[in-house]
């Protein structure tokens, strides 16, 4: 008996210090995670170490456009990216586990995330900036955790509900296993309905990361109102490449920024995904599954598991914090209870539509006391010239896009060398090139209130061509298949077969999109090259220029006024549009 | 011997409340030490509600439930193994196993030591750090089987264990699972497994209760007195078998008011092919009009969750009889049979019109309205005052099915709208 159980422990260690595994001895594999894990380390500390920095230092030591001091730039922009990330994270955990979990929370915090999520991001920084540099007087670290803050703003929405739509689809049988066996909700959470969330909040955990250069961009270099930091950066760098009208500072800074997103995609996104991949749940395992070279290195490295013993020890110490576990009733009687009026929830709601009620009252005295209905007007009318500019550039990006990724979809070579690169484009702030636009329309005097447009969709309009790429390798092969042999071809062939095929993956796309556009106007409508200042009229630069010169109440107007206008833009066109798309074409 | 536990006058109903569709009907059962006990019944029968109640999972409605403590005075404790196995994708076959023992604070090493002794006695060695992606079903079964014995339950609760797994693999893991439970070496003192599965339950059971359907309660007990292990083709095994069709089908046999279908009853959702089908099938040699169930469900291979409610449909539409444990088709039907497809909607539309009152009264509404139209929400409400939602649903989904084929009605999805005709 006791010769197996030393091979039983052999077989599967102690403690994950397995003697199969430290046997051997260390490899090249554990040399390069090492360096790995060293430089992240060092990069960090040294950031954190000019983070913390007063803010006096900034004006002594203004941004070069040296390119030696490129890679501490765009080390700098990457951390901020990377610490926003890591505050939706948290956030993400806290409010979208207590949202799934508790009726009360979920009142106020679904709500409110569905709002946040189409409010113009941008149009906080007046407010943040504000706000955190009063919280740290002349520190560097007050703009650098509004700048962050921009950055998690853009991040942290769908992150949260991706994990609150997680933990409510649980598998019922997943969850009688918890129930059956007496998991305490900690270690349920622990071991149930994290983990089955995790491919979700992953895979929004990455499109958060590439909405947020947009914001890296606009958020390193602030000013409101007379206040102007320019934070060491690539987003700084930018404004002043722009500021100077230096095009080989500008390509610099591309260059810079799409090593990086290279790199990180690499280090850090496709081993998580590869590494997620066990969380999903399905029955058999998946043909192709998601491969990284990183993660293989981590996984043969024998130095990693003794490096996470310890943190692993410290998760143990988990079941510390839990009740005793319960001893199963062994006597039941069971009455039906008269329902119990949930009392105590419905005083709950009316406190917080009370609430909600008065916040809307003190919000519209606050700007009443500035503004007049004439000003509403104003940024209603804005608002529906951005609408026609959305409207029109959706349906021009459309008409080029679909058929392209239609054509690419159908092809598998194709499709599995042209997404990778759509979702690349989808990544690049497509803010770094407004400037081109800009020198673009003074060289051939065109009208800036139609050529500025394009630039709203320059970056949403990847979303389509992703979208559509999905959905069009998604057709199954037999459908195309009884098309060709019916000579189904032409106009038939898209109405009957490829349209309603897509349909629903478009739809997806063209939300994103179109979110997306309305967030862009803001710093797509009011373009600058030098001393050159471009403007298309608009409620996006209606909200710029009412930042610009730090008029809260009309920045507020603005920001309400979008607001108003993207949700019912997802409520009246998109989610009828969803409906149609679950019920009708789905093709399973 | 001992009882492990007692359950008396047992209710559930719809929602938990009183007044609610009832699911089971005061159900009286014991479950002694040293026998394995199967809960046989069709779909809606509520056998998985009261293996649940059992188990903890679900707050009957009325009743009670008592756990004897055994001959040392020990409380008793219950495990459930999952039809769908309920594996957790992300751990190990290990870490699946020590899920339990985790849950009751048991020291890393023992959990362990003990995970591996279950994984071992369950023919699972070598598998220990594999996911459950990489493993067949019938070993991510044992996997499940495993989990269960670890904590040492007194009652192993056993929910279709089998029925998610091919035919081969099912059996394998049938047989020994019996070895091991007549050697002792399971460690709990008493099974309780439900299936649907008549055959699965013979070979098993040393005693089968069969559930009844709307409401649930217990039709009939069968004692199993034939030695392990036991032999398909034996005639006390075959004898048995029939004896348990019939039980079960004797209740449906017994005339129904045939208007009362649909209306405060849930309809089966079976199609009209395998109405068809099967009403072919009988009138064909070698029935020729009769056919003994159990027979005809090894010819079409179907299980009795299956057969059951095709053979209930057509009973219902007055197109087959069942008189002890023999499908025998009525004149209507093997008229049906003989039909050509003008002839058989003809005739369907008939039995329609007059035996499932919820397509009369569509009819009769969409006849009554000018505009021949109405919106189906408004059945849907009427139905889910007798029903759960999902049984209204799937009634209607039903009722649509055969009248469009029978042409009484038509019926617009986008719309979600009956109207009698279909705009040309």
């Amino acid at each position: 008996m006791a010769g197996s159980e030393a091979r039983a422990l052999h077989r599967i260690g102690f403690l994950g210090f397995s003697p199969r595994r430290l046997g051997a001895t260390l490899g090249w594999s554990d040399l390069a995670v090492f360096a790995i894990l060293a430089a992240v380390a060092v990069g960090t500390v040294s950031g954190v170490r000019d983070a913390v920095e007063p803010l006096s230092r900034l004006r002594v030591e203004p941004i070069t456009l040296d390119a030696a001091a490129l890679p501490r730039y765009a080390l700098l922009t990457t951390l901020r990216l990377f610490a926003a990330l890591a505050a939706s994270f948290v956030f993400t955990l806290v409010a979208a586990t207590a949202a799934a979990k508790s009726r009360r929370a979920e009142l106020v915090i679904i709500p409110a995330l569905d709002i946040l999520q189409s409010v113009p991001v941008l149009g906080f920084m007046t407010f943040t900036v504000t706000a955190f540099m009063g919280l740290f007087p002349g520190s560097r670290v007050g703009v650098e955790c509004a700048a962050i803050f921009a950055i998690f703003t853009s991040q942290a929405w769908n992150m949260a509900f991706s994990l609150y739509q997680s933990l409510r689809q649980v598998p019922g049988d997943l969850e009688e296993v918890a129930r059956g066996f007496g998991l305490s909700p900690l270690r349920k959470l622990l071991r149930i309905e994290w983990p089955f969330a995790a491919p979700g909040l992953v895979w929004n955990a990455m499109m958060s990361m590439s909405g947020g250069w947009f914001f890296v961009v606009a958020s390193e270099a602030i000013s409101v109102g007379r206040t102007q930091v320019m934070l060491p950066g690539i987003g700084s760098w930018l404004a002043v490449a722009i500021d100077r009208r230096d095009l080989g500072a500008v390509a610099l800074a591309v260059a810079a920024m799409a090593i990086v997103i290279l790199l990180y995609d690499q280090l850090v996104f496709r081993p998580v995904i590869a590494w997620a991949d066990r969380f999903r749940v399905e029955q058999t395992a998946s043909g192709d599954p998601p491969r990284s070279w990183v993660f293989d290195l981590f996984r043969r490295a024998r130095l990693l598991p003794p490096l996470t013993a310890p943190f692993r020890g410290i998760a143990a110490l988990v079941a510390l914090a839990e009740p005793a576990p319960r001893l199963m009733v062994q006597h039941r009687r069971f009455t039906t209870s008269a329902a119990a009026r949930p009392l105590g929830l419905r005083l709950w709601t009316g406190l917080v539509l009370i609430a909600a009620s008065a916040a809307a009252v003190y919000a519209v005295r606050f700007l009443g006391t500035t503004l007049t209905l004439a000003d509403a007007w104003t940024a209603f009318g804005s608002g529906l010239l951005t609408l026609l500019r959305v409207v029109v550039l959706i349906a021009i990006a459309s008409l080029i896009w679909v058929p392209i990724g239609v054509w690419i979809g159908l092809r598998p070579r194709w499709t599995a060398r042209v997404q990778p690169i759509a979702q690349f484009l989808a990544a690049f702030p497509a803010n770094v090139l407004f400037p081109i636009a800009v020198v673009a329309i003074v060289r051939w005097h065109a009208d800036p209130d139609v050529w500025l447009s394009p630039l709203m969709v320059l970056g949403t309009q990847w979303y389509i061509l992703f979208n559509v790429i999905a959905g069009a390798s998604a057709i199954p092969n037999d459908l195309l298949e009884a098309h060709r042999m019916f000579g189904v071809r032409g106009l038939l062939w898209w109405r009957r077969l490829i349209l309603p095929g897509i349909f629903p993956y478009y739809i997806t796309g063209a939300l994103t999109a179109s979110g997306g556009s309305w967030n862009a106007s803001i710093v797509a409508e009011a373009v600058s090259w030098g001393d050159t200042h471009l403007r298309a009229r608009g409620l996006g630069s209606y909200i710029a220029d009412a930042t610009a010169a730090g008029d809260g109440a009309r920045v507020l107007l603005g920001i309400m006024v979008m607001s108003v206008f993207v949700i019912a833009i997802n409520r009246l066109l998109f989610r009828p549009l969803y409906r149609i798309a679950e019920r009708r074409l789905r093709l399973s | 011997m001992n009882p492990v536990v007692t359950i008396s006058g047992l209710g559930h109903s719809y929602g938990g409340a009183e007044g609610g569709a009832p699911i089971l009907d005061d159900v009286a059962l014991e479950v002694r030490e040293g026998e394995v006990v199967g809960l046989l019944g069709r779909s809606g029968s509520g056998k998985s509600t009261l293996l649940r109640s059992i188990a903890g999972l679900v707050e009957p409605s009325r009743g009670e439930l008592r756990f004897v403590p055994d001959a040392a005075g020990k409380p008793r404790s219950v495990a459930m193994v999952f039809q769908s196995f309920a594996l957790m994708p992300w751990l190990t076959v290990l870490q699946n196993v020590e899920l339990g023992l985790e849950a009751q604070h048991v020291p890393a090493d023992e959990r362990r030591r003990r995970a591996i002794a279950a994984i071992d006695l369950i023919g699972l060695d070598g598998f220990e750090n594999a996911f459950p992606k990489e493993l067949s079903g019938g070993m991510r079964q044992r996997v499940g089987l495993a989990r269960a014995l670890v904590v040492e339950p007194s009652l192993l609760l056993m929910d279709e264990p089998f029925s998610a797994l091919d035919v081969l693999t099912a059996e394998t893991l049938r047989s020994d699972l019996i070895e091991l439970w007549g050697e002792g070496q399971l460690g709990i003192a008493s099974i309780l497994i439900v299936t649907h599965n008549i055959e699965e339950a013979v070979l098993m059971c040393d005693r089968i209760l069969v559930l009844s359907s709307n409401p649930g309660r217990i039709a009939a007990e069968f004692r199993v007195d034939l030695p392990q292990p036991r032999d398909r083709l034996d005639p006390r095994f075959r004898d048995l078998v029939e004896q348990i069709y019939a039980r079960m089908t004797q209740r449906a046999a017994a005339p129904a008011l045939p208007v009362d279908h649909g209306l405060d009853r849930p309809l089966p959702e079976v199609s009209v092919n395998s109405l068809a089908g099967l009403i072919e099938e009988v009138e064909a040699p070698p029935f020729s009009g009769r056919a003994p169930l159990s027979t005809l469900a090894d010819t079409l291979q179907l299980e009795i969750n299956e057969l059951f409610p095709i053979i209930e449909t057509l009973q219902m539409l007055h197109f087959l009889d069942v008189d002890d444990g023999d499908a025998v088709l009525t004149e209507r039907g093997a008229a049906f049979a003989q039909q050509g497809v003008d002839q058989r909607k003809a005739n369907f539309r008939r039995t329609l019109e007059q035996h499932v009152r919820l397509a009369s009264h569509i009819r009769k509404v969409l006849d009554e309205r000018r505009s021949h139209q109405a919106p189906a929400r408004r059945f849907r409400d009427e139905l889910e005052d007798h029903m759960s939602p999902d049984f209204a649903a799937t009634t209607l989904r039903a009722v649509i099915e055969w009248g469009r084929y029978a042409e009484l009605f038509a019926f617009d999805d986008d719309e979600d709208q009956f109207s009698l005709e279909d705009p040309a």
